[in-house]
This record gives structure tokens, sequence and C-alpha cells, in this order.
């Protein structure tokens, strides 16, 4: 926050008014990179949740779901080649249009800025969590010369953290492309890249968008295989 | 990406190659000569003549547009460029505000790389994004035996406007045309635009907003049937049609570089300044360097019109409308403290009586309000006299249905922000504003509100009323503006009196 230099908001470009008083002056709160009215459009993620996904259960009905586990959890679960592979993903806001719009400008039209907005929620939501190496999904090399950076790592490295990139991907189809049954019955997108030294260690996978939990379980299963102790993640939308 | 230099040529490179630089940090471009003995894909020249696209905007292979600039076919620009400060610029948008850029590590060319934000949406360009263009010759639009199929006739104040048209055009001048609401503009245009086409000049009307490429486009398709039209707006699926007659929203002109020799614009007094400012960088870069100017409007600003009293700025008025009754000129009702009315759950007492007799003669009205809050608040208070009764603002989903109820009648009375101050017609209605001293109603704003009225030949006359809470200059300046432009209608016999 600044007197004298007006602030605009990074989503909609709404000049941000400095919240001027006694307050402020002496106790300085943190930039604020977005507009009271953009905040307010973020949902975080509340209440009773999927104990793997962190689906919230306010927005579905009893018979998906069982117990304290989401119905499309289960169905991983019950898979004796899935199951436990992704120990939990932790998701920080609602995937509503608005955020869909966000994440959309941020990694479609490339407006790197933008990973400001998501990078203090993150830091937050990650110093709950005891993590040896923090692992970004991949693009693929095409992929990453077309959008000019990868998302997810851009947001690790703003919030501070040192990302590894341990994973690379193999140039497919955009996933956003394909039904759930076509992204479950995919053959391994991802590869390791050798000597990657994870064994007993606690993985974080970082993602933008947990939509079916496919990516992030393939990525999981080859670090597991590798001899990672647990594989956790994080995602921004859910 | 980066580039070398070798052999006098930009030689484009996938990594940070030793010595490479980006295209922003190049002292020089070379371009070569255009080779005549090189069969240039004129696919390629369809798509690129007097364009500045991005390599991603182009459906073709990276080596075959390098071959061209090789061979002197097609050019590369820096997207930006800096000031004698060294501070970035965006040569396509013409954006110098540095909270308007933003830097990323960039995986095209390996170093932390700045881009704009405020064009963002037409794709990025930053330190190491070349604009592509064309250097070759112009595609070659076959003519029509005939070009103007309108059959109408014009009236005299928009026949003498018409004439100057033509000659601004022919003789590559900047023209204004101010032109009163309801004067029949875009006929007036087509003369010129047949002028310009039968001698070979690409043309284009630009205008600020979306709705006015869609309602001009069957217009003009069906004045130039023959001729084709290229109709551009964010998500129009004719962005990459060449055509010797363009119809854009002043945003599209961003994807073009020294296109057009006639350039139209219209309703440039539609945005505020500042956006302005970029949509005139637009215009001036899509423009040849010798080319005509047209600008068009109802509701010129202070300074062109000053310009316009001073003898600085040509012009043309065309001050009566095509039926040849006058302009409804607005009555100034003053109705107290309006808001403290309405915080009390009642309408001034003047105001109600206006709408209760509008209502006794089920006459269809419009009711303009300074902000949506307000209006939310008198809605139910009309409501109640009146049940077919709706508010319209900007963000209102059901906008279109309401503007499409009110022209079926249904609606008697629609209230609505300034975002109905332009655009719309409606046969037979009255007008009013609520709050008219508040500092949206500019001159324009309360002129084009007025303009609302009179609009059918049916029906030329509509009462206009503007309540208020203390006059404003700017209420007095419209009024003025429509009495002069009344008066100057009868002196050249434009209007009957």
């Amino acid at each position: 926050m600044s007197f004298f230099f007006l602030d605009y908001c990074y989503i909609c470009q709404e000049r941000i008014l400095p919240d001027i008083s006694w307050k402020a002056l002496f106790s300085p709160e943190k930039e604020s990179f977005i507009c009271t009215d953009c905040r307010g459009k973020f949902e975080r993620i509340e209440g009773e949740t999927c104990r793997i996904c962190s689906r919230p259960f306010q927005q579905i009905d009893n018979p998906f779901r069982d117990e304290d586990v989401c119905y499309d959890c289960f169905r991983w679960e019950e898979d004796p080649e899935w199951q436990g592979v992704l120990e939990k993903n932790t998701s920080m806001f609602v995937y509503n249009e608005f955020l869909r719009e966000v994440i959309a400008k941020f990694k479609y039209r490339g407006d790197y800025m933008l990973v400001k907005v998501f990078s203090e929620s993150f830091r937050k939501k990650v110093q709950g969590l005891v993590v040896d190496v923090f692992v970004p999904i991949p693009l693929s090399e095409e992929r990453l010369y077309e959008r000019g950076f990868n998302q997810t790592e851009a947001i690790l490295i703003e919030a501070g953290l040192q990302p590894s990139n341990i994973l690379t991907r193999i140039h497919t189809e955009k996933q956003s492309k394909k039904s759930r049954t076509e992204r479950i019955h995919l053959p391994q997108v991802f590869q390791l890249l050798p000597n990657p030294q994870i064994e007993g260690k606690k993985i974080l996978l970082v993602d933008d968008i947990y939509t079916t939990g496919s990516t992030l379980r393939h990525a999981a299963k080859l670090l597991k295989q590798a001899g990672a102790a647990t594989i956790q993640s994080i995602t921004i939308g859910r | 990406m980066r580039f070398i230099l070798f052999h006098n040529k930009l030689i484009p490179q996938k990594t940070n190659t030793n010595g490479s630089k980006r295209i922003s940090q190049m002292d020089l471009i070379p371009q070569p000569q255009p080779n005549p003995n090189y069969p240039f894909n004129p696919k390629l020249q369809l798509l690129l003549s007097g364009k500045q696209l991005l390599f991603d905007d182009i459906p073709f292979p990276l080596e075959e547009i390098q071959e061209h600039y090789e061979n002197g076919y097609v050019t590369y620009r820096k997207g930006i460029k800096y000031t004698a400060g060294k501070k970035p610029y965006c040569v396509r948008c013409g954006n110098k505000k540095p909270y308007w850029f933003a830097v990323y590590p960039c995986a095209r060319c390996q170093e932390a790389c700045i881009y704009c934000r405020r064009c963002l949406m037409m794709g990025r360009i930053s330190e190491c994004t070349p604009l592509i263009g064309w250097n070759g010759p112009m595609p070659d639009a076959p003519l029509p035996s005939k070009i103007l199929a309108w059959q109408g006739s014009l009236s005299q104040g928009q026949l003498e406007a018409s004439k100057r048209v033509v000659e601004a055009i022919l003789q590559n001048k900047e023209w204004l045309i101010w032109a009163v609401c309801g004067a029949g503009k875009t006929e007036v245009l087509f003369a010129g635009i047949e002028a310009a086409l039968a001698t070979k000049k690409r043309i284009c009307i630009a205008t600020p907003r979306t709705d006015v490429v869609l309602e001009l486009t069957p217009r003009l398709k069906s004045a130039f049937p023959d001729i084709p039209i290229a109709s551009l707006y964010g998500g129009s699926e004719d962005r990459h049609v060449f055509a010797p007659l363009t119809i854009a929203t002043t945003h599209q002109l961003l994807r073009f570089y020294q296109a057009f020799d006639a350039m139209i614009l219209d309703e440039v007094d539609a945005f505020p300044y500042t956006v302005e400012e970029a949509l005139q960088h637009a215009a001036v870069q899509a423009r040849k360097l010798t080319s005509s100017m047209i600008y068009l409007t109802a509701t010129p600003n202070e300074k062109w019109q000053r310009e316009c009293r001073t003898g600085k700025r040509a012009f043309t008025t065309i001050p009566a409308r095509y039926h040849r009754h006058p302009l409804s000129v607005p009555e100034f009702v003053w109705c107290g403290n309006w808001k403290k009315s309405l915080r009390k759950g009642k309408l001034p007492e003047n105001v109600l009586c206006w709408i209760k007799t509008r209502l006794q003669n089920n006459k269809q009205s419009l009711l303009f309000f300074p902000h949506i809050s307000l209006m939310e608040e008198a809605l139910p208070l009309v409501k109640k006299l009146a049940p077919a009764t709706e508010a319209v603002h900007a963000e209102d989903p059901c906008r279109k249905d309401k503007v499409q109820r009110m022209r079926k009648k249904e609606i008697l009375f629609l209230l609505t922000t300034t975002i109905l101050e332009r655009g719309v017609t409606f046969p037979n209605i009255d007008v009013a504003v609520i709050g008219a001293e508040d500092l949206i109603f500019t001159e324009s704003a309360l002129v084009q509100i007025a303009g609302r009225a009179g609009r059918s030949k049916e029906y030329p006359k509509g009462v206009v009323t503007f309540f208020h809470y203390g006059k404003t200059n700017e209420m007095i300046k419209a009024k003025r503006q429509i009495v002069s432009m009344n008066r100057e209608g009868i002196a050249r016999g434009l209007i009957d009196v």
C-alpha cells in the first residue's frame, strides 16, 4: 500500500483506493494486489471436505460420497493400482467461473503477474505441511515454449520455494479437452529424470486445478515407484 | 525467441545461443528487398497485408515465414521499444505507463522479459516478440461493375456532408462530420465508400463498440452486395479475411499496420479521454501515411468544438434530422433533494406527476439515473404505479432481452443508467433524466440522451425533461448545443417550420 501512488487491481484494473487511517500508517498491511470486489469473488474451500481430494461436500449429494471420501476418490482407492498413491490433495479455492477466468488469463493469455494474486495464500497453505521436495507439474517442451512459462513453477518461485523439476512431460493433446475416462486410462505422460534422489522423501506436487485427479495421480505413481515416502499435492482450484 | 545477425539477415534461434539477442535489443533490423523470382505464398500475402501479427497468430510454419523474410516479403518489427529514458513502450498499443508492464522469466528467450499487459488479450507482446508484417505487393481485389446498390435518397443536409466525405477521401484529407443524433450518418458515408473502392483504396470503418459493428455490417453488406466485407470484433470469424472494406472495433485495429487509405472513425467521443488516447493510437497506426481520416460524431468534446469554431479543424455539420423536424429541446425542472426523497421511499412530486401523465397517455418512456443503486431504489416505486416497468444497466444479463421487450412495447417505463445513452432507437418515447446534475451526465451524454426522443418520422416530437437538484454547466451547454443546431438547421433550410 502507498499513500501517494495509486495501485491498480491486477485482475479488474480498477484503482485500489488506499486505506488512509492511523492503523494503516503505523502498521502497514502487506501490499494489496487486488481490489476488495475481486477478493470477494474468490471462494475459499471451507467446511466439510473429502479426506483425500478436499472436494467440498456442500456441493455434492449424499449418494456421491462414502463417509469422508468422495465417490471419485473412492473409485481411485478401490483400484489396487492406485490405492494410496496420492495421500492427500489440498486446494485453495473453489473452481468457480471467476477463478476459471483468472486462471485462464494467467496461463493461457500468459499474464505472469497474476501469480502474485495466489502466492500469499499458497505460502500459507504450504506452511502447514511437512515437505522435503516441491515438484511442479511440468509442461511439455512444446507447450512451455508456446506459453512462455510454467504456471505451477511460477507459483512456487513467487512463494519463495525451490521447485525441483524432476518430472518431464511427453507432448500430447491438452488435458482440458478430454473426458474423465479418457484421462484415467491414459498411458503415463510423465517421465522421471535419472537419479532424482527422492528416496524416503516427502513430496509436494503442485498443479493449478484438480479436476479428476488423474494428472496428479499419474505423477505421484511415478514418484512412488522411485521410492518417495509420501506424496501430497496442492492446487489453486478444486 | 532470439535472433542472430548473419549475412545481414535476422536468423531466429530457439535457444540462447552465443551472440543471439532479443529483437528489442537489436540495433538495426535489416530488411531484404523483395526477390522478384521468389514464388511467394499468396495465402500469406492475404493474411499479412497491412497487418502486424505475432508468430502465434499465423497458421504457417516458422520456416516458411522466415523464408519470406529472407526473400524480402515479410517484415519483422520490434514489439517493445524504449523511450529516450530507457522506459519500455508497446509498439502495438502505444502503452507507456509503467504499471501496465510486467516482467516474467521467459522460456522463449531464456531471460527476464518485459511484456505489455494492456493489449495482452490480443496475444502477449514482450521484448522477444517480433511483429510480423508484409513487404510485398498488395493482393488484388477485382471490382464489380456496379459497386453501390443502395437506392435511397439523401436529405439536403446529408447530401452536403456526403459530398465533403467523397472529397476528403479522394484528396486524403482529415474531416469531421458533426451530425445530430438521428441525422442518418451511415447513408452519408455510402458515396465516400463507393469513391474509395472505385479508386482501389482500402477503407475501414472503426467504432469503439461491438454493437455498432454488428449493426453496421448487414447494412453495408446490402448496400455493397458484391464487395467482400470483413467484420471484425472480439471473437469474430473474419479475423484473417482480407477485404477492401473492413468494419472493425477500434480494438481490432491494433492488428493492422499502415493498411488503410481511408479511415472512418465513428463515435470518437464514446469513451473517456484515457481510453480514447489508446484508440487514437490504434487508428493512427492502422492508416497509411498518406490517407484520409473521417471523424463522425454527434457530440464532439469541448476541445474539438473549440477547434471547429476557431477554424483549426475542417468540419461539416448536419444540424437536422432526416425527417426535417427540430431536435427536442430539454426542459429543466428542479426536483429538490431527490436522493433524500428516494431514501424515504418517495419520488419527488413533479417526477411522480411526470410519470403519471405518461401512464395515463400510455406513452413509453426512458428514465435515466446516474447510478445503479439509486435506480434500484426507484424501481419499486415506479413499478407500484406501472407494473410494466423494468431497469437495465451495463452488467445486466437480460439487457438485450429488456431492450427487445421495450421495442415490442411490452415495457412502458424503462429505467436505465447511461448505458442506453446512445445507439438504441425506440420510435415514440419521452425521456427524463433524474438527477441531471450528477457528474456522470456530461454535455455529450446529455445531448445523446436528449437525442433518444423524436427519432421516427411518424413521431418526430418527444418530450425531454432534465430533473435536477441544481443546474450544472454541462446541462446548460447541452441545451445550448441542441438549440444552436436547431437554429442552424432552420437557417440552412433543413428544418420545416
